[in-house]
């Protein structure tokens, strides 16, 4: 043992460490063979590239885009409400108190500095980038600064102001949608109501997916609980309800909210077809996430349920404070994936004649002014969809190493 | 030892008669008859299979029986909730894995039922849990999480946990089975100290050395089946029937 701690002549392990030129030498030069491939697809993707970019910056009608960017990103919301104003500061006030909200929680909860500057800078910046106006880009930046103000005030105060935080959280959702579709009369002179029909573009696909995440949640949670239940009614009737929705497609049951439900309700209950579509959503999601949640259930062990029948607590307890902590954080990953597709799935909306982004971009295209514009406008919205999906996808992952999923 | 606590003989705590259970065909348990006293300290021991982990987990009803009669503490083990609570409430249980709560602290793990089932406020639970984990020896333990500790340290903790409900009777289903040799007598010496404090002990167990210390009384299971009981001096030095010797000498031979 001694010679072992005498002796400190342990080498570090090997560093790989080149040039950008030696990496490039290295893996795609290395052999006569290799060289012949990476000068073949390289001669791929220049072809392919090449048309592409020409079209791009040659014979694209990018003016589609900024010309309708109102339209994609709120549909027709406040501008047509007649002799009224411009109610877009509605939104931008929701905007501004998510972005405090948020800049708050990374201040609470996350400690590395140069990702929430990168971040709260970064984004709307990147945002203000396309085509605005001085105004809007002004308003955007406004975002960055409301964010970084609560993210210093969440990180002096980061111990008392966790639980403030968290029910901001519950309440913000709530209040935002309230702030959107405003109190009571469409004559009242603040915040006067915007029907639905108004409704639409991103403001529409965000909506639909939030509040499709939010109830569809614990509606799936109590199914997959309800599942693994001892009483027969409760287990025979979750069984069903999930196995029926999982037998239908999304796009009938859209069909059926928007078509067939008007005929089995009594005359003059209509409700409207942006809550039917929400609704049946939310039925749709809720089934889904319910087999989810289910694996997870089946992944607590036995011993677990004994454990805590042993000290007295009973089925409830047992749920709530041992079994479903540990199943939900196995089923994040899984969860976010289903959250993700869902937020996706919120563009069938379009087919049934709701405006969502989607519906917007078709409604774009067929406006005589931009005929043959159908690449531009797709591509634009892909686009977005893309940026959303992947900042869902890197938050659940931070959240995943911030719980410690995978590790027991 | 010489400090043995009274055992009130009149009243026992538990009453078994004539237990049985299924598993299927599978008849595990054929008529086990069984009265422990306040203080007891009751070994139970037998090759596996024998049935002494399934009969010691049904008197908390974590295994239903389906013959026969079981009263702890003065309550008939039925099918009425109210009264296996009542029970759950009275026994604390020790799993042979463990079976902590890996998402909870040491401290959470402790304070969870006493806060949940008794009402106890949050600081007397927590105080509580403090003196426990004194008790076990890991008092700079608590804010960790069961994942980090060694196998040893989880069982104590799990008998802190089982004791903060102040149980009057304990379940002991092979503590130390799982355990690294060497972890083995921090645990077992929790658990002759808790004997040695008058504490209602069944111990389903093949530490001998333990069964010798502080056992009152000794049951050899085989086949579901009590094939012989008594005081240690009496099943370790004059077993009465064959099978008891061949598995004494099979265990203590080695």
């Amino acid at each position: 043992m001694t010679t072992l701690h005498s002796s400190k002549k342990f080498l570090p392990p090997p560093s790989e460490r080149s040039t950008a030129l030696g990496w490039v030498i290295k893996n795609l030069l290395n052999t006569w063979y290799n060289a012949l491939l990476t000068i073949v697809t390289l001669g791929i993707i220049f072809v392919v590239l090449r048309s592409s970019l020409i079209w791009a910056f040659s014979a694209a009608r990018w003016e589609v885009i900024p010309a309708n960017l109102r339209l994609f990103l709120v549909g027709q919301y406040p501008s047509q409400i007649p002799g009224e104003n411009d109610q877009v500061w509605r939104l931008w006030l929701d905007l501004y108190i998510l972005a405090g909200i948020i800049g708050l929680s990374w201040g609470v909860w996350v400690r590395r500095r140069e990702t929430v500057a990168g971040v709260l800078l970064g984004f709307p910046i990147l945002i203000a980038l396309l085509p605005f106006s001085l105004s809007v880009r002004a308003l955007l930046v406004g975002l960055s600064v409301a964010g970084l103000i609560f993210w210093w005030l969440g990180k002096r105060w980061a111990r008392r102001l966790q639980r403030v935080t968290i029910s901001l959280w519950i309440a913000y959702f709530p209040v935002a949608v309230l702030f959107i579709r405003g109190f009571g009369a469409e004559e009242a002179a603040f915040m006067p109501n915007v029907p639905t029909r108004f409704w639409g573009g991103l403001l529409l696909s965000v909506l639909l997916a939030i509040v499709g995440i939010a109830v569809s949640f614990p509606i799936g949670v109590a199914l997959a609980v309800g599942r693994q239940s001892s009483l027969p009614i409760v287990r025979s009737f979750s069984v069903l309800y999930i196995e029926l929705i999982r037998g239908v497609p999304l796009i009938s049951l859209l069909f059926m909210g928007q078509i067939m439900l008007p005929l089995f309700l009594p005359q003059g209950a209509n409700p409207d077809r942006i809550i039917r579509a929400m609704v049946v959503i939310v039925m749709f999601a809720a089934a889904y996430l319910a087999e989810n949640v289910r694996g997870g259930l089946q992944a607590i062990p036995k011993g677990q349920y004994e454990a805590a029948y042993a000290l007295g607590l009973n089925g409830f307890q047992t749920m709530v404070f041992i079994v479903l902590p540990q199943a939900l954080r196995t089923v994040i990953p899984v969860l976010v994936g289903q959250f993700i597709t869902l937020f996706k799935d919120t563009s069938l909306v379009a087919i049934v004649g709701l405006l969502d982004l989607l519906g917007i971009a078709r409604s774009v295209i067929a406006n005589p002014k931009f005929i043959g514009t159908q690449r531009e406008v797709f591509l634009f919205i892909s686009l977005f969809y893309f940026v959303l999906s992947y900042a869902l996808s890197y938050t659940s992952r931070r959240l995943e190493a911030a719980l410690g999923v995978g590790e027991r | 030892m010489s400090n043995q606590p009274q055992i009130d003989g009149h009243n026992p705590i538990i009453i078994c008669q004539d237990v049985h259970k299924w598993y299927g065909q599978f008849h595990v348990l054929r008529g086990i008859n069984m009265e422990v006293h306040k203080g007891e300290v009751v070994v139970i021991f037998g090759p596996s299979g024998s049935g002494k982990s399934t009969f010691i987990r049904t008197i908390n009803r974590l295994e239903e029986h389906q013959r026969g009669q079981i009263i702890v503490n003065g309550i008939e083990l039925t099918h009425d909730v109210r009264n296996i609570e009542a029970i759950r409430m009275e026994t604390g249980m020790v799993f042979q894995q463990f079976n902590l709560f890996p998402h909870l602290t040491v401290m959470q793990n402790i304070t969870l039922a006493p806060i949940q089932v008794r009402k106890t406020s949050k600081e007397e639970a927590e105080a509580t849990a403090l003196e426990l984990l004194k008790r076990v020896g890991i008092p700079e333990q608590a804010k960790k999480y069961p994942g980090q500790l060694s196998g040893g340290q989880q069982q104590r903790v799990a008998i802190a946990r089982a004791l903060a409900m102040k149980p009057k009777i304990m379940l002991f289903d092979e503590p130390t089975s799982a355990l690294d040799p060497e972890m083995i007598k921090e645990v077992l010496d929790v658990m002759v100290e808790l004997a040695q404090s008058g504490m209602t002990m069944l111990v389903v167990t093949h530490e001998m050395g333990f069964a010798r210390a502080v056992a009152n009384t000794m049951y050899f299971f085989d086949e579901g089946q009590i094939i012989e009981s008594g005081p240690p001096e009496e099943v370790f030095h004059n077993p009465k029937e064959d099978r008891t010797k061949l598995f004494l000498s099979q265990i203590l031979h080695h």
